[in-house]
């Protein structure tokens, strides 16, 4: 009998560790990178889900593009305003320079598990186009890339 | 309107008009059409993405699953300008054009908006020489209702639907990304 107890309790304990081992495989390090479009918002509001759902380490990179709908300040302030309504505590830097080739400079120098763009945006006729920084990052970046539909 | 993309300076054309028959390489009777209300069509059009191979999908279009299908079709349906070449009932081959705006219902002139073209011809049709002449036939159409300006993207490594379009007077503008646009002046 006590030895079952035993038992019962070793398996428990390892429940407990393999639930702890998968809980801290799942966090990353993510780094999400935007342009200033209305993708760049649904990209960050998307990565915010998941960091609030896992934990993960959350740093914001909004980079240079002079013909996107919001500039770089704006886009900084609404990726502010974004991260202090769902309080998710993550360093917004701004990357000077061409957009896809600082930001997978940046994400080369840090230590990041995944690195996060939008993923291309609708035609008319509804065909999925990715833009030249998309495949600029995707061709270069040394991490995994998602990118957000 | 002011358009965002780079068109050729000289018009491309003349086109033929539809409605038009001939028999294809294999010798199957195809006959184009223009349809003026693709409601009419629908049915039809979908069996025929229905039995589409998915290996020829481009940039996720045409989408897979009949409900699908008939979403896509019907979100671009009432704005849309369509051709078709049948083989008696049956649906073979669909060319659309696709205006470019927020606002479909506001468009005054044809010719002060930009149009996106595809075109998608089912497998067992293809390399008969029926997309050349369905696309020939969509331009003609075009033309004939007063659009001036139509673009297209296409995969860049598409070298077959590249010479395609080439071959009728489109001209690659400069965008340098996986997908290849393509513009076309009509007269």
């Amino acid at each position: 009998m006590r030895e079952i107890r035993l038992l019962a309790l070793e398996y428990l304990l390892r429940g407990i560790t393999v639930f702890v081992r998968g809980y801290t495989r799942m966090c990353m390090n993510v780094l999400v990178g935007l342009v200033g479009s209305d993708e760049s918002i649904k990209t960050l509001r998307r990565t915010i889900d998941r960091t609030r759902e896992v934990g993960d380490e959350l740093t914001v990179a909004v980079v240079e593009k002079p013909e996107a709908k919001r500039s770089q300040t704006e886009m900084t302030e609404q990726a502010e305003t974004l991260l202090s309504e769902t309080n998710i505590d993550a360093e917004i830097i701004t990357l000077e320079g061409d957009p896809g080739s600082s930001l997978v400079d940046y994400a080369e120098q840090g230590e990041y598990d995944q690195l996060v763009i939008g993923g291309g945006t609708l035609s008319p006729m509804g065909k999925i186009q990715l833009g030249p920084i998309t495949e600029f990052v995707l061709l270069n970046a040394p991490t995994t890339v998602k990118l957000v539909r | 309107m002011v358009g965002t993309r780079p068109y050729p300076d000289e018009p491309a054309g003349p086109f033929p008009s539809p409605t038009t028959t001939f028999d294809d390489r294999e010798g199957r009777p195809i006959e184009i059409a223009a349809e003026a209300d693709f409601a009419d069509a629908l049915d039809d059009v979908v069996d025929m993405y229905a039995q589409f191979d998915p290996t020829d999908r481009a940039q996720g279009i045409p989408p897979t699953g009949e409900a699908r299908i008939r979403n896509w079709l019907e979100t671009i349906a009432d704005e849309s300008v369509n051709v078709v070449a049948r083989h008696g009932e049956d649906v073979v081959a669909h060319a659309t054009l696709v205006p470019d705006t927020d606002d479909p219902q506001a468009i005054e002139d044809r010719g002060d908006v930009e149009w996106e073209l595809a075109i998608f011809v089912l497998q067992d049709y293809q390399r008969a020489g029926i997309g050349t002449r369905l696309l020939e036939h969509l331009l003609g159409h075009a033309s004939d209702i007063g659009i001036e300006q139509v673009w297209l993207t296409v995969e860049r490594w598409n070298n077959p639907a590249i010479a395609l379009y080439e071959r009728v007077g489109f001209e690659s503008t400069g965008t340098e990304s996986f997908e290849q646009e393509m513009a076309i002046r009509l007269e």
